[in-house]
């Protein structure tokens, strides 16, 4: 974990409510795809954990949706303003054990860390297919991200104006060797009872800290309590112990 | 250099910043970030006999200035405690640190303290009577003389380091609850701990937190710990160590000020993981700005 300022190059909204934010800085601390940053904003007591969609030496992309007074406040920034974020939070995606043609599958604005996850997976050369959910066609994000590294991506939507009708479940495809998933936890419920292959989720959970000090966001697993930032965000199937 | 160094309960620290029991586990998150050597000293994450996962998520909720928690003394328990977190400590913390304590009986708090006042590492006992968000032990201890009495008198007899006790604001007279404590063998008191409260969801029409109400924290308490730690601070002869929402050196000095013999960081922790550094490292130069060289100076 490091504590650094980042500038923002970038700041525009790619869907309604959602906003793609580039920022540079030392992004060092950055070690794995499904790792968030934790943000702290003016007026603020408690930084905002976003999930970070793409990292390149140097460059942080978060793409958030506006849910509350933080991201509204994001939303608002330019391009030039600075923030004090701290980065290399959480585990993120294993992906030595991913297998040759790993499944991706996203719901909402838990499709962003599916990006760098992909982008990290295409360069081991593998074949990646990713399935994500949305209510709407209008709501759809970067699924040309994804298709520009090479994935092959398949969509549904609540109101069938895009692609499968339904749930993301709907679609996905008859079989899966590995799963990588990320979403609000209905859908990620769904998608575990769906597929019986070896998975990781990636779960969200309201936070103090964000670097394990404060207990805030501790979970049950089959392996005993783990704090949603520091042992998570992200669970391997067999760890997971649904909460009713 | 400035002399930071103060005594507490008979040993004495480096400087009067310990971040508070709750935000600081056992240490070791922090360790990775900078060398926790430069503490006066920490306590630690408040340690109970069995091991606890404590309360449902929802167990954070934002405020204006501050925050509530609910965690519930997660802890992998007294016993885990010695077999591992203390053992892990001891290669990167070379200081002795406090012990926080909570339980749900006075039995149960003594075995707990029996337990760590044996080890080596350890260098005060904090009694944690005031936790907000268990039921059944806690707090129930911290609101009534009578019952703080009893339990500080059953420790007292089982410990040898110094017994810190801590106390909880929530009460209508806490000068009396600091001199049955007093009376009772304590050997230094800590406050605050965190001011009950809770928020409800828009969205839902609920309670935000899981459990309802939480502890509220931050510098939103800071106010009420001053006068806290000032009315206390003249009605005792024991040290007292002021904690709730500081966050600054300047607000470290104001603790002292008003009475307090050493300081607890908390809260600030969690927003900025190097806040117990920085104020260390702002102290000297913010005595000199207001005319005090050392910290026994300005008591």
């Amino acid at each position: 974990m490091k504590q650094s300022i980042f500038t923002i190059t970038e700041n525009k909204r790619i869907a309604p409510d959602v906003y793609s934010m580039r920022l540079c800085g030392d992004t060092s601390a950055v070690t794995a795809p499904g790792q968030f940053v934790n943000i702290r904003l003016d007026g603020l007591f408690l930084r905002r954990p976003i999930s970070v969609c793409d990292c390149v030496d140097g460059e942080l992309r978060l793409v958030y949706k506006v849910v509350g007074h933080g991201t509204e406040q994001m939303s608002r920034m330019r391009a030039g303003q600075t923030l004090d974020v701290l980065t290399g939070l959480g585990n993120g995606y294993d992906i030595s054990s991913a297998g040759d043609a790993p499944l991706l599958v996203g719901g909402g604005v838990g499709t962003p860390p599916l990006l760098l996850l992909a982008k990290c997976l295409r360069a081991q050369g593998k074949k990646v297919r990713a399935v994500l959910g949305f209510n709407t066609a209008r709501e759809i994000i970067l699924k040309d991200d994804l298709e520009a590294l090479g994935c092959e991506v398949s969509i549904a939507t609540m109101d069938g104006s895009a692609g499968t009708k339904g749930f993301v479940t709907d679609a996905l495809p008859a079989e899966a060797s590995y799963i990588f998933a990320c979403g609000p936890e209905p859908m990620l419920r769904a998608v575990y009872r769906a597929t019986a292959c070896p998975a990781q989720f990636s779960f969200e959970e309201r936070m103090g800290c964000g670097f394990g000090a404060c207990m805030g966001c501790s979970c049950r697993t089959v392996t005993g309590y783990k704090r949603i930032c520091t042992d998570g965000p992200v669970l391997r199937r067999e760890e997971i112990l649904w909460q009713i | 250099m400035a002399d930071l160094s103060v005594d507490l309960c008979g040993i004495r620290i480096d400087n009067p910043v310990i971040p508070a029991s709750g935000t600081f586990g056992y240490g070791m998150e922090f360790a990775k970030l900078y060398d926790i050597n430069i503490l006066g000293t920490f306590s630690f994450k408040g340690t109970t006999w069995e091991p606890r996962f404590g309360n449902p998520a929802p167990r954070i909720a934002e405020c204006p200035d501050g925050m509530l928690n609910a965690v519930g003394l997660q802890n992998p328990g007294v016993h885990h405690v010695i077999k591992h977190e203390l053992p892990e400590l001891k290669e990167v913390f070379h200081k002795p640190v406090m012990a926080n304590v909570s339980g749900f009986s006075v039995e149960e708090y003594v075995r707990t303290c029996e337990l760590l006042t044996a080890e080596e590492q350890v260098g005060w006992i904090e009694l944690n009577i005031s936790c907000p968000n268990v039921h059944g032990g806690g707090m129930s201890f911290g609101t009534d003389p009578k019952a703080a009495a009893g339990v500080v008198a059953a420790v007292r007899k089982a410990v040898t380091k110094p017994l810190i006790v801590k106390l909880t604001p929530n009460v209508t007279d806490i000068v009396a609850i600091a001199k049955a404590c007093e009376d009772a063998g304590a050997d230094g008191l800590s406050l605050i701990n965190t001011l009950l409260g809770m928020r409800m969801d828009l969205k839902t029409g609920k309670p935000l937190l899981a459990n309802t109400t939480g502890g509220l924290s931050g510098p939103a308490v800071f106010p009420v710990a001053v006068r806290m730690v000032y009315q206390v601070a003249r009605a005792v002869g024991i040290p007292v160590v002021g904690l709730g929402g500081v966050s600054t050196a300047e607000d470290v000095l104001e603790m002292q000020l008003a009475g307090a013999a050493a300081v607890e960081v908390g809260t600030a922790n969690l927003v900025d993981p190097f806040a117990c550094k920085k104020i260390i490292e702002a102290l000297p130069e913010v005595y000199r700005r207001y005319g005090y060289r050392t910290f026994s100076e300005a008591e």
